[in-house]
């Protein structure tokens, strides 16, 4: 599959910028006395697509949480578009307002239709006129492939289309960056691809993007860089031709084998 | 096995099969009966038991029913008839009680002759609710607006409502069922307004009283226009005092004053002529309205962050649902008047009100926090994740859901109260179960008739929340989305 999805990818905005979009520096997080993110540096320039992966429980959706504030950090510092994470509520919502999130369970409003879905935040965040908003919800509707659905609730959707809907839903706010937790994780083997085309296109457009999946293939064709986490540290990470063909750890090696080995 | 897989043909599909309809129920009377009342012995045992206990109470109070007399002066004239009729010793139901005496379960105490006021305010009541209750469905609207001009338009009529009321209701109500047809969300304004008009209606007195009470939001609206430019903060408090400091200090003098000027009043109707169904009717409408917002802003309360704000959510949930609600009512009845300064005069029923709300409120927090621990963790994730703010995301994403959930217990809680205001007996008010039953009783004629008043009483009761079981319902079916 990696090799289909390779072939088509077009590379020409693609390009990373020096900006710096995320700065992550020193940053501990604790679940009570457990551990679960330790001494994490990480600086992100504008037009990366990251891939983190890991196994379960290596704290690789708690980090991408973190960036907005979904998960709060007890040390260290994380800087988001210039914008420091503090316990300042007006800052948090900033970030997030600037920062899209793709979720693994979708978390689509389910009393909302799906035009609605998209519309409310730029509605009643960004203060956009109702026709506006609607004009642009379409358009990302239609760059999802899904514009006849407008209509419909989220429960009348496949997981692909929900999952598509979510992914519109985040770009109406028109992102700087997009988070993406394990996003086709919940879908079915056919609906994957859907999906992962919709990433893609967004990557082709030079969209900054970290995602946590078990794609490999979509991180091979992809992501300009790799991270592989474990026990709530980043233990290696490299640009992904290196990374999948000449891991270093040890660790990374064992996992490597275990999801490509079959 | 290795057997049949060698014998297995190799098998491709050239033509899918077309969809084909489902095959036609089996259906008739016996095959109902059957699968539903006979389907074995254990069912076909306990469906001959049910038969016999209906059999059982059916001809237990059969004849009583059968020999109900409707036309009839007293008690003992209705036994006349009855021994007459069906022979000495038979038994029969006297509903002549309820027909001499209906206006007294309906009105209380409320003088004949301004009868057409709470009936008015009760027509407009309907007008009051359609933008809420049913504002998806035109239909329906045409139905109930149409069934509301017609009843009340008649029933003020028959009870000599004078032509200038009358023509006030009409132009209301055939208003309102023009507004229906083109923007039912106008109507809102009626709704705002309704509590202050019914309140009027009802007590009568003059009408610069409610008008100085709208007055008072008028006002914080104002300040917190001209403060807004200030500061953030200082436009909210001051929107908040400015009304009180209005309500508490001036609005009184204002509203006699202006009496004084230009006269706006009607008759006015003390609170202790107030009884029955009326009375009934005043208290839980006053009691759902308010109780729901006040729910709501409890439970989130006892679902925040903040320590203080919880912990008074916790505390004022517990301590009333820890204390019976003839408790609250007698405080409402005595107590209260000992923290009052001395001299102010506050009316029974409205203190009475008050208690029912707070009740009633502590239960709807709890209902509402069912429905609010119901909503997947999701669901916060993806509000916040977008931008919006605590207030928004409640308002937008959490509060819809969770009082989508939450509707049948909170239309239980309603139903519940809407009974309890029946235990303002306790508090020296003629409420239709009790006092009322007792007063009919207190004359000569009615002495010793218990059984047709309490089942009247109770079957109105029944009709009314038969009617909101069925609402909560309808709009279950009606904010269904999901497809499982």
């Amino acid at each position: 599959m990696s090799e289909d999805i390779t072939r088509r990818i077009d590379r020409s905005h693609m390009q990373v910028s020096d900006e710096v979009a995320i700065d992550i520096r020193n940053m501990n997080k604790w679940y009570g006395s457990f551990h679960v993110l330790r001494d994490i540096d990480l600086t992100v320039h504008r037009g990366e697509r990251i891939v983190i992966a890991g196994p379960s429980g290596s704290g690789k959706s708690t980090l991408i949480r973190c960036i907005n504030r979904l998960e709060e950090h007890q040390s260290g510092h994380i800087v988001v578009d210039g914008i420091e994470l503090t316990n300042d509520i007006k800052n948090i919502d900033k970030v997030r307002s600037e920062v899209g999130m793709v979720f693994q369970h979708f978390n689509l409003f389910p009393h909302l239709t799906v035009l609605e879905n998209c519309t409310l935040a730029p509605i009643w965040v960004r203060k956009v006129p109702r026709k506006q908003a609607e004009a642009t919800a379409m358009k990302y509707l239609e760059k999802v492939k899904i514009p006849e659905q407008a209509a419909k609730y989220p429960g009348q959707l496949s997981g692909g289309q929900q999952q598509r809907v979510a992914i519109a839903r985040s770009l109406c706010m028109q992102p700087r960056i997009m988070l993406f937790d394990e996003p086709t994780s919940a879908l079915d083997p056919e609906m994957i691809k859907e999906v992962l085309d919709t990433m893609i296109e967004l990557a082709e457009e030079g969209m900054t993007m970290i995602c946590v999946t078990h794609e490999m293939g979509f991180a091979q064709a992809v992501a300009n860089r790799v991270i592989f986490m474990d026990q709530g540290q980043i233990v290696e990470q490299n640009e992904p031709r290196e990374f999948f063909n000449n891991p270093r750890s040890e660790r990374t090696k064992l996992f490597l084998s275990q999801i490509l080995g079959h | 096995m290795s057997d049949t897989h060698a014998q297995t043909v190799p098998f491709v599909r050239d033509t899918m099969l077309p969809p084909a309809t489902p095959p036609a129920a089996q259906s008739g009377a016996v095959l109902w009966l059957r699968t539903n009342l006979f389907s074995g012995p254990v069912n076909t045992v306990l469906t001959l038991l049910g038969l016999a206990i209906v059999w059982f109470l059916v001809s237990h109070f059969w004849d009583w029913f059968a020999h109900s007399v409707w036309n009839a002066g007293s008690l003992s004239e209705c036994r006349q008839i009855i021994a007459e009729t069906w022979g000495e010793g038979a038994r029969g139901a006297c509903w002549a009680v309820i027909r001499e005496r209906w206006n007294q379960y309906v009105y209380g105490f409320y003088p004949v002759e301004l009868y057409w006021r709470p009936t008015m305010a009760f027509g407009l009541l309907f007008v009051a609710l359609v933008p809420v209750l049913f504002s998806e469905s035109i239909r329906i609207r045409r139905i109930v607006l149409g069934l509301t001009i017609v009843l009340t338009l008649w029933l003020m009529a028959a009870l000599g409502a004078p032509a200038a009321w009358l023509a006030f209701a009409a132009v209301v109500l055939i208003g309102a069922l023009a507004i229906s047809e083109r923007n039912v969300a106008w109507l809102l304004v009626f709704s705002i307004l309704y509590p202050l008009m019914g309140v009027w209606f009802l007590w009568g007195g003059s009408a610069w009283g409610p008008v100085m009470v709208l007055v008072g939001p008028i006002l914080g609206w104002l300040a917190w226009r001209l403060l807004g430019r200030l500061s953030g903060l200082v436009a909210t408090v001051a929107a908040l005092i400015v009304p009180l400091v209005w309500w508490i200090g001036f609005a009184g003098g204002a509203a006699r004053d202006a009496e004084n000027l230009v006269s706006l009043a009607i008759p006015a109707v003390a609170s202790d002529r107030f009884g029955g169904f009326l009375l009934s009717i005043t208290i839980g409408i006053a009691g759902i309205a308010m109780s729901l917002p006040l729910g709501i802003v409890l439970a989130l309360a006892r679902r925040s962050d903040m320590f203080l704000v919880k912990s008074l959510a916790v505390i004022f949930i517990e301590f009333i649902r820890g204390v019976p609600l003839i408790a609250l009512l007698f405080v409402a009845s005595l107590l209260l008047n000992y923290f009052l300064p001395p001299g102010t005069t506050f009316d029974i029923i409205l203190r009475v009100i008050i208690m029912v709300t707070l009740f009633s409120a502590a239960y709807m927090a709890e209902v509402i926090r069912g429905g609010l621990a119901a909503l997947p963790k999701g669901q916060y994730e993806a509000a916040d994740s977008l931008g919006l703010d605590y207030w928004k995301a409640q308002r937008l994403i959490v509060l819809p859901q969770a009082l989508k959930i939450s509707i049948p217990g909170i239309v239980s809680t309603f139903i519940g109260m809407f009974k309890d205001t029946t235990l303002v007996t306790f508090v020296g008010l003629y409420d239709p179960l009790k006092s009322m039953s007792d007063a009919v009783r207190a004359s000569t004629s009615w002495k010793g008739i218990y059984w047709e008043p309490y089942i009247f009483v109770g079957f109105i009761f029944f009709l009314i929340c038969f009617g909101m079981s069925r609402y909560s319902m309808y709009l279950e079916r009606r904010l269904a989305r999901d497809h499982r």
